[in-house]
């Protein structure tokens, strides 16, 4: 196998929205001990305005990076699923997973964003075992990247002399 | 080495502290106060965080009683509002669900019924309820709470 990068592990950066400050609390710790970096917003709004995306146009390059994205459904104003839809209809932010949470199960509503392009549904309260699920989706995603970044390199190098490196 | 009457004395105190602690614990999940999900908080709390729980707990402590003031507002109203009244108790059942208050978060599920059936005299009724489970679940938790900063003051390490 080729080699994957330089080699060091960023933390993942998650994006959490929810209008209840008890549920932010929680799910930043629930985060946190699972050694993700957090940033916490209060609304759909806040969060769009966080990813550089106002009036649905990309109005600046992100220098922080957003690896996730994790929002409550029931939210005044824009809900999780507004969220979800925008972040799906932006060229620049379609390609972050995004996980939905809520306290209710209603099975029409689970699979209403699952098919808007949630990568997770989650029944709150929210398990520290809920948050572990969502590394191996982050990791895998991380690695196909690095493993695209580097089969260029690869290509590249190919072109430019006879030797190949393997390890 | 030889440890003094009073270090013999403190050993004991804490040992007492925290057998009654563990014992009240029991009791709150026992009597279904409390659910898996404050053990979870605890599992939460650690030296980096050692005030996650009480943290969390005051937060819904304060979160409540603005809810049961605007539930009782809106109740009193000439014209009820039912949607208003069902997104409140919809934020409680929430709330209390996400830190174990089981009790708490059973008489919300009833009152949401009710207000779907939009009646106002069981609606008030279960305001009530909810009340009173709110109040018993805050005296435990206070109680539990101060049984920890007891242990802490007396040298003792709170057993989780």
């Amino acid at each position: 196998m080729g080699s994957l990068g330089s080699g060091h592990a960023a933390q993942f950066h998650v994006l959490a929205v929810d209008d209840s400050i008890l549920e932010r609390k929680l799910i930043e710790r629930l985060l946190k001990i699972s050694s993700f970096q957090v940033t916490a917003v209060d609304s759909g709004i806040k969060a769009l305005q966080f990813l550089g995306l106002q009036d649905s146009t990309y109005q600046f390059h992100q220098e922080v990076e957003v690896n996730l994205i994790i929002t409550d459904y029931c939210m005044p104003g824009m809900t999780g699923f507004d969220l979800l839809r925008k972040i799906k209809e932006s060229t620049s932010l379609k390609d972050i997973p995004v996980v939905i949470m809520s306290s209710e199960n209603v099975p029409s509503r689970i699979n209403r964003c699952l098919e808007e392009g949630a990568e997770e549904f989650i029944l709150k309260p929210v398990q520290l075992s809920d948050v572990n699920k969502l590394k191996p989706h982050l990791l895998r995603k991380r690695a196909e990247e690095q493993l695209s970044m580097s089969n260029k390199r690869k290509t590249m190098k190919e072109c430019n002399s006879e030797e190949l490196t393997n390890s | 080495r030889h440890r003094s009457r009073r270090e013999q004395a403190q050993i004991m105190e804490v040992g007492q502290l925290q057998r009654k602690f563990v014992d009240y614990t029991a009791s709150l999940f026992c009597e279904g106060f409390l659910d898996a999900q404050f053990t979870q908080l605890q599992q939460l709390q650690d030296e980096s965080n050692p005030d996650f729980v009480v943290e969390v707990v005051s937060l819904f402590f304060e979160d409540t009683e603005k809810l049961l003031n605007d539930l009782t507002r809106a109740l009193d109203q000439q014209i009820v509002d039912f949607k208003k009244v069902d997104a409140h108790v919809h934020q409680l059942k929430g709330s209390s669900s996400s830190i174990g208050a089981q009790r708490v978060r059973n008489a919300c599920i009833a009152f949401r019924n009710f207000c779907e059936e939009q009646n106002t005299d069981a609606c008030s009724k279960c305001l009530q309820q909810v009340k009173q489970e709110y109040s018993l679940a805050k005296n435990k938790l206070d109680t539990l709470f101060r049984l920890e900063q007891q242990i802490a003051e007396a040298g003792g390490a709170v057993p989780m």
